[in-house]
């Protein structure tokens, strides 16, 4: 009882917590739960296809679930930081992310599962600096195209061409591992940074019409790796190599749609068993989810990343403040492009491509920064609106 | 801001539109066509694996194993894990070689699949099926093997079970052989027809061909789950194998192995025999008791596929052809054996069964002089002296007045022929119906033959008649060559007067086959009706249930009242008393059981004289039909009937044990207790 009169008299933490417009009440406790679900369902995926590593082991689960728990943290730190403030921090965010691009490409940078993109931190952990790098960059040019010009609904030119430089800058690093995949999501923070920050319609054909000659040159002067080349051609048909670049689209798909309808049960995939589908773990753990969860399952992945994107919208819409619009529609757009293309390339209607399925996955880097960015989400939702 | 909004709101829209792109797709895939890929799912994740059914065993009539199944540890190689290895497995192979001793060509050319230009020894099999390369490993050199897999991929060593014969050679071509079974004969089968593995046998040759169908069993299958690297995770399905149906045989290992040795005897006791068989037929049941045939093989060869060595050695001339079962495959001129069909005829061409002949020393035919044995003269006899002295100028004599009244020559239409069709009656001329496989059908040199054969003939012959025989040294040889092939060239589709006398004492053109032979003495002397004979007698389940007792059809009658059968039986038991066998049989206990039979010694051109000997026992009521040849084995009485007397001696236990009690042959079939073991007598 006498707690309850010293409660009275002096609001305790708990209750200033969760009282009426507290920052804990403005969180978005839908997307918060999507997210949360999406991560259980990962760590069950993760174990169901790293357990057959080793006869008796649980494979990559308690590394998954650690790195999990890093990445709420982080995600915590982030949503307790005035997104406005960010605004001050994102060149130093940026810059950091760059000098981690840059060191992989110095001897201390790793090569894992054939891509030259880490950088190893000792005792079994590594990171990826592409992965920060999203957000670094998705924070400078949120920050640059922020500022409109004055009396103006757009930013200015100089912003625009200072945003293009910067993702030019990263995607050139990026594509030095090389590492196709993460160049095109940074193109499409890019791209969703110019188009949701209000730059003129001529720009943004001039800007397709560049990448377009862009990519065209890429291929024309054979500045691909033949690998990325066939998985292009094998995309376009599969049948060209079933064996070879068609074997992961082939494998992949029998593995989802044996799962039919309801699926084999988790650890009753044989496909996910036998290990035919590649890199299950990570790039391909949505098979896994397609053969052991079925259709309803996996469906209800999808779903669940439908949540995260939609709820991310809104908090766009919501916000009072550009820099905070532009953040969160730009995260919208990165989670939106890596969820179609992963599911988009087991199910036969993307090329393959190394992207990894958010909240998904396993990965440290990938997770830390698909949370850091839940984070930021967060951040934005608490202070980003008025309420009245 | 406002432009952000807008902007955002296409956003959301695109969103949700993706959203539904994957799931509408998931939908396609997973519910649509998800049953497609369930069993392509199934087609990568596992393997079937045949799990052959164990065959059923050959018996004898006593239940003793003919042909019995040993388990033995069997080193396979799988030539698709092979072909993935960096050099094509030509590493792996020569470790094996190592290990098994065995040169590394002999083990490359064992999994090589067979094609037009691929010689034996081959791999017949599915070329998806692990070839078995040696099935006499022992266990050091399995466990060599499966402790270093990773230093052998593909190769495997397990337990299967090998045909082996208790008897040895005994009956090698009659029990025939396993090989892998082919595509095609896979195709006729029934059941399991999708499980085509090359591993299941199919029997190639005698009872093992004949049977195979009961021997075969239904073999099992297991489906196992495997990974990308092709290792076993666990079975998904399981059908077991049942087990084939034994087959219990009229044979008698003991007959069996008394005739085996008395053909041997014979075989040696004749400088220059090139082949021999001996039939012995139980006269009461019409089946086969035992049989043998010479030159003979270790049918163990077969095992663990057969290497290049052995498979030539079996089909060269030197080994004899050993594959060849001249008991129903040797076709041979009769000699005087012949007799009983041409007596028969002379019968039904209306001579009196009780009539006086003359065994003259010669008798002209169609102005040529054909002398009886040596040109003695012996006087007037009746038939029945006449067989027991084995007297040639009275069917000289017959054959030849039955050949003019058929028109000589230049036949009338429909001749009787009757000479040619009591042959027939007594089933020349046409496979017995044994149940053994490729039997030949002998001949009947009838005017019709004649005919075809000249059709077939008569251009070599005529360019012959014009440009002789320059390639043949000796010239009065090749001068009575071009007479000849003249002779045949104009009139060689005619049967002449020299053919008839010659075809009623087994001479000449006509050719039988030891089994018809055997089983025309076993009409002959029996109830007179033609049978085929068996050697299969029942088909019996592992667990000892009787599935189908084999019957002997009966397929035709010999064309002779019991007066006279009894008549010519009664005057074939005098042959080895005081005819043409009384020295072979020298001695031999008559009184104890008396022997019939009729010596033969056919005259084969440019060789030595085919021996033969065919005889029955007891004579009184015959229980055994045994018939003996010995291919330039010389006279019927030197080389053929002593063996036949052994057979007898050592069946009736005269100067040694017997080999049945009694001399009885097995009239019941084996009991099984309920685990598939015979219930010994």
């Amino acid at each position: 009882m006498t707690a309850r009169t010293v409660a009275v008299q002096r609001p305790s933490l708990l209750r200033r917590l969760v009282q009426e417009n507290s920052p804990i009440r403005r969180l978005d406790g839908l997307m918060l739960v999507a997210v949360a679900g999406l991560c259980v369902i990962g760590t069950l995926l993760v174990w169901s296809c790293t357990r057959t590593w080793a006869p008796g082991s649980t494979g990559l689960v308690k590394k998954h679930l650690l790195n999990e728990a890093i990445g709420v943290v982080l995600c915590a730190m982030v949503a307790t930081v005035d997104h406005r403030a960010m605004r001050a921090y994102a060149p130093l965010v940026f810059v950091v992310s760059l000098v981690g691009l840059a060191l992989v490409i110095t001897p201390l940078g790793a090569t894992i599962n054939g891509s030259h993109s880490w950088i190893l931190l000792g005792g079994g952990f590594a990171v990826q600096p592409s992965e920060f790098a999203k957000v670094g960059l998705l924070l400078v040019i949120a920050m640059l195209l922020a500022q409109p010009a004055e009396g103006a609904d757009r930013p200015r030119g100089l912003d625009v061409i200072l945003a293009i430089l910067a993702a030019v800058l990263t995607m050139g690093l990026v594509m030095l591992q090389p590492d196709l995949g993460t160049a095109m999501v940074l193109a499409v923070i890019t791209a969703a940074g110019l188009v949701l920050g209000g730059v003129r319609k001529r720009v943004i054909v001039g800007l397709v019409v560049a990448a377009a000659l862009g990519i065209f040159s890429v291929f024309y002067f054979q500045l691909l790796e033949p690998y990325q080349v066939a998985r292009f051609t094998a995309f376009v048909d599969p049948s060209v190599d079933p064996r070879g670049v068609g074997y992961n689209a082939t494998q992949s798909l029998i593995a989802i749609g044996s799962g039919q309808l309801l699926g084999k049960g988790l650890l009753g995939g044989g496909q996910t068993t036998g290990r035919f589908v590649p890199e299950q773990h990570t790039d391909f753990i949505f098979t896994v989810a397609g053969e052991e969860f079925g259709f309803l399952g996996s469906a209800a992945v999808v779903v669940l990343l439908g949540v995260v994107l939609v709820r991310g919208l809104r908090i766009a819409r919501r916000c009072e403040d550009r820099f905070g619009t532009l953040v969160a529609g730009t995260i919208v757009c990165w989670f939106a492009f890596q969820t179609f293309v992963n599911v988009g390339m087991t199910i036969g209607i993307m090329p393959i491509t190394g992207l990894p399925l958010p909240f998904v996955s396993y990965g440290g880097t990938a997770t830390f920064a698909n949370l850091m960015a839940v984070g930021l989400l967060q951040a934005i939702k608490v202070r980003g609106q008025s309420f009245l | 801001m406002i432009r952000m909004r807008t902007r955002l709101l296409v956003l959301h829209v695109l969103v949700l539109a993706l959203l539904v792109v994957l799931v509408g797709r998931l939908y396609q895939v997973q519910v649509v066509h998800g049953q497609e890929f369930v069993t392509r799912a199934t087609e990568t994740r596992t393997r079937t694996v045949i799990v052959p059914a164990v065959r059923g065993q050959i018996l004898d009539s006593s239940g003793r194993p003919l042909v019995r199944n040993r388990t033995a540890l069997v080193v396979s190689v799988d030539r698709a894990r092979l072909s993935r290895t960096p050099d094509g497995g030509a590493m792996v192979l020569t470790k094996l070689s190592q290990v098994l001793g065995r040169p590394t060509q002999e083990l490359q050319r064992k999994i090589t699949p067979c094609g037009p230009r691929v010689p034996k020894p081959c791999w017949t099999g599915s070329p998806y099926q692990p070839v078995p390369l040696d099935e006499k490993v022992d266990t050091r050199e399995a466990l060599q093997i499966l402790e270093r897999q990773e230093e052998f991929p593909g190769v495997t060593a397990e337990i299967h079970s090998v045909r082996q014969y208790p008897g040895g050679r005994a009956g090698a071509q009659m029990l025939g052989y396993l090989q892998p079974v082919t595509e095609e004969e896979l195709e006729k089968r029934e059941g399991l027809k999708a499980a085509f593995s090359g591993v299941d046998l199919a029997g190639r040759d005698g009872l093992e061909y004949v049977y195979d169908d009961a021997l075969r069993g239904k073999a099992g299958l297991r489906r196992v789950q495997v990974d990308r690297m092709g290792k076993a995770l666990g079975v998904e399905e399981q059908v077991t194998p049942v087990p084939g149906d034994h087959l219990v045989t009229s044979i008698d290992s003991r007959i069996q192995a008394v005739t085996e040795k008395a053909l041997d005897k014979a075989m040696k006791s004749a400088p220059s025999a090139d082949g021999g068989a001996a039939v012995v037929l139980d006269a009461r049941s019409g089946r086969v008791a035992a049989l043998a045939s010479q030159p003979n093989y270790d049918p163990e060869i077969w095992g663990g596929g057969i290497s290049a060595r052995g498979y030539q050695w079996l089909m060269s001339e030197k080994s004899g052809k050993p594959l060849v079962s001249r008991a129903i495959n040797g076709q041979f001129a009769p000699g005087s054996t012949f007799k009983v069909s041409s007596v028969t005829a002379m019968l039904r061409a209306g001579y009196p069964l009780s009539g006086s002949y003359n065994c003259s020393g010669s008798v002209n035919v169609g102005g040529r002089a054909f002398n009886n044995f040596r040109g003695q003269s012996l006087g007037m006899m009746n038939l029945h002296t006449a067989l027991v002295k084995s007297c040639d100028s009275i069917f000289y004599r017959a054959a030849y007045e039955q050949y003019l009244k058929d028109g000589g020559r230049y036949p009338k239409k429909n001749p009787k022929e009757v000479f040619a069709n009591t042959a027939r009656a007594f089933g020349f001329g046409r496979p017995t119906g044994v149940d053994l496989p490729g039997e030949s059908a002998g001949r009947i040199p009838d005017r019709a033959w004649k005919k075809s054969l000249w059709n077939q003939t008569s251009a070599v012959n005529c360019e012959r008649s014009r440009k002789g025989y320059p390639e043949v040294k000796d010239r009065a040889r090749a001068e009575f060559l071009k007479r000849l092939a003249l002779e045949n060239c104009t009139e060689g589709f005619l049967l002449r007067p020299g053919d008839s006398a010659n075809f009623s004492i087994g001479q000449g053109d006509v050719l039988v086959t030891p089994m018809q032979l055997a089983r025309a003495y076993m009409a002959l002397v029996g109830d007179g009706k033609l049978r085929s004979p068996r050697i299969g007698w029942a088909q019996v389940r592992p667990d000892g249930k009787v599935v189908r007792t084999i019957p002997v059809p009966v397929v035709g009658k010999l064309p002779l009242s019991e007066k006279e059968r009894l008549y010519i039986r009664s005057a074939l038991s005098q042959v080895t008393k005081d005819g043409t066998a009384a020295g072979a049989f020298a001695g031999f206990p008559m009184d104890k059981v008396r022997i019939g039979g009729k010596t033969g010694t056919a005259e084969v051109w440019g060789k030595q004289d085919t021996s033969w000997f065919a005889s029955f026992a007891p004579a009184g009521n015959p229980q055994y039909v045994v018939v003996v040849m010995v291919s330039q084995g010389g006279f019927g009485a030197q080389t053929a009937a002593p063996a036949a007397r052994e057979i007898y001696e050592g069946i009736y236990g005269i100067k040694r044990p017997e080999a049945v009690p009694g001399g009885r042959i097995t009239t019941r079939l084996p009991a099984f207790r309920p685990d598939g073991t015979v219930v010994p007598r």
